[in-house]
């Protein structure tokens, strides 16, 4: 697409892993999969306004195994967008930006994100699971 | 642009401002303040979703049918799409090297976004006004 051959960074698999970099890609990669995951918001509303037998088909879809296993995948996305989305948002008003803040709040935002998933599905499943 | 012998303008002179593509911080910004939107609504939509796991069909729709969360559902589904627009942009322009593909994706998401929302939008109307 350059007309200029503009030199290239290094490719990723020649540095080390660090946490900072994990939570940089997951963040890519959840409002990706958060960005399917409207369409079933959208879904669910759509079959709610259609009737009955509609909104009955959408929870049988959501209810089943492979639908249980993408919404605890989309909800763990949600929190983990959010949790990163403060941080970023954070940092974005010029906070945080010594290396050891910027790993702690890696790491705060990846347990976090799993933390809040488990509530919520410990309260879903304790209460009797979805649908 | 750079191939226009007749510009005689310094590309810096393009830059400024408002940048080359004359939109200025506007993505960066609607970004950032649709992200603040959603840290709200989405908690807001989750517990909302979560009071609902056991109501049958009549209890969900008379949830979505007050006014406050016809409302918020709406405002909910706008916020959501155009983030999710402007992030799956920034992840096509990043990715998609071929520029008919990138310009077909970046047009594509537009139109599946304002679909979806007026979809969604409707339906809300539909539950809330009793049709």
């Amino acid at each position: 697409m350059a007309e200029t051959q503009r030199p290239l960074s290094p490719h990723l698999q020649i540095y080390k892993w660090q946490v900072q970099m994990v939570t940089s890609i997951l963040h890519r990669a959840t409002g990706i999969a958060l960005s399917v995951g409207t369409l079933i918001v959208v879904w669910g509303l759509v079959s709610l306004a259609a009737g009955e037998d509609a909104f009955h088909q959408f929870k049988i879809c959501m209810g089943s195994p492979l639908g249980m296993i993408l919404m605890i995948g989309w909800t763990w996305s949600l929190f983990y967008h959010l949790c990163n989305g403060i941080r970023h948002l954070v940092q974005d008003a010029g906070a945080g930006y010594a290396i050891a803040q910027f790993v702690r709040s890696s790491w705060l935002t990846v347990i976090g994100s799993l933390v809040l998933t488990l509530i919520v599905w410990g309260y879903v499943l304790s209460a009797g699971g979805a649908a | 642009m750079s191939a226009n012998a007749k510009d005689l303008r310094n590309p810096l002179k393009r830059a400024r401002g408002l940048g080359s593509a004359q939109s200025g911080v506007g993505h960066w910004w609607t970004q950032r303040t649709t992200a603040v939107a959603l840290i709200v609504l989405g908690v807001w939509f989750v517990i909302l979703v979560l009071g609902l796991l056991h109501g049958d069909y009549a209890t969900a729709r008379a949830a979505v049918a007050k006014p406050w969360n016809a409302v918020l559902l709406i405002a909910f589904l706008v916020s959501m799409f155009w983030h999710a627009v402007l992030g799956l942009q920034v992840v096509i322009e990043d990715y998609v090297h071929t520029r008919w593909k990138e310009v077909t994706l970046l047009v594509v998401i537009k139109f599946i976004a304002v679909l979806c929302v007026l979809a969604g939008t409707l339906a809300v109307l539909r539950i809330a006004l009793g049709a």
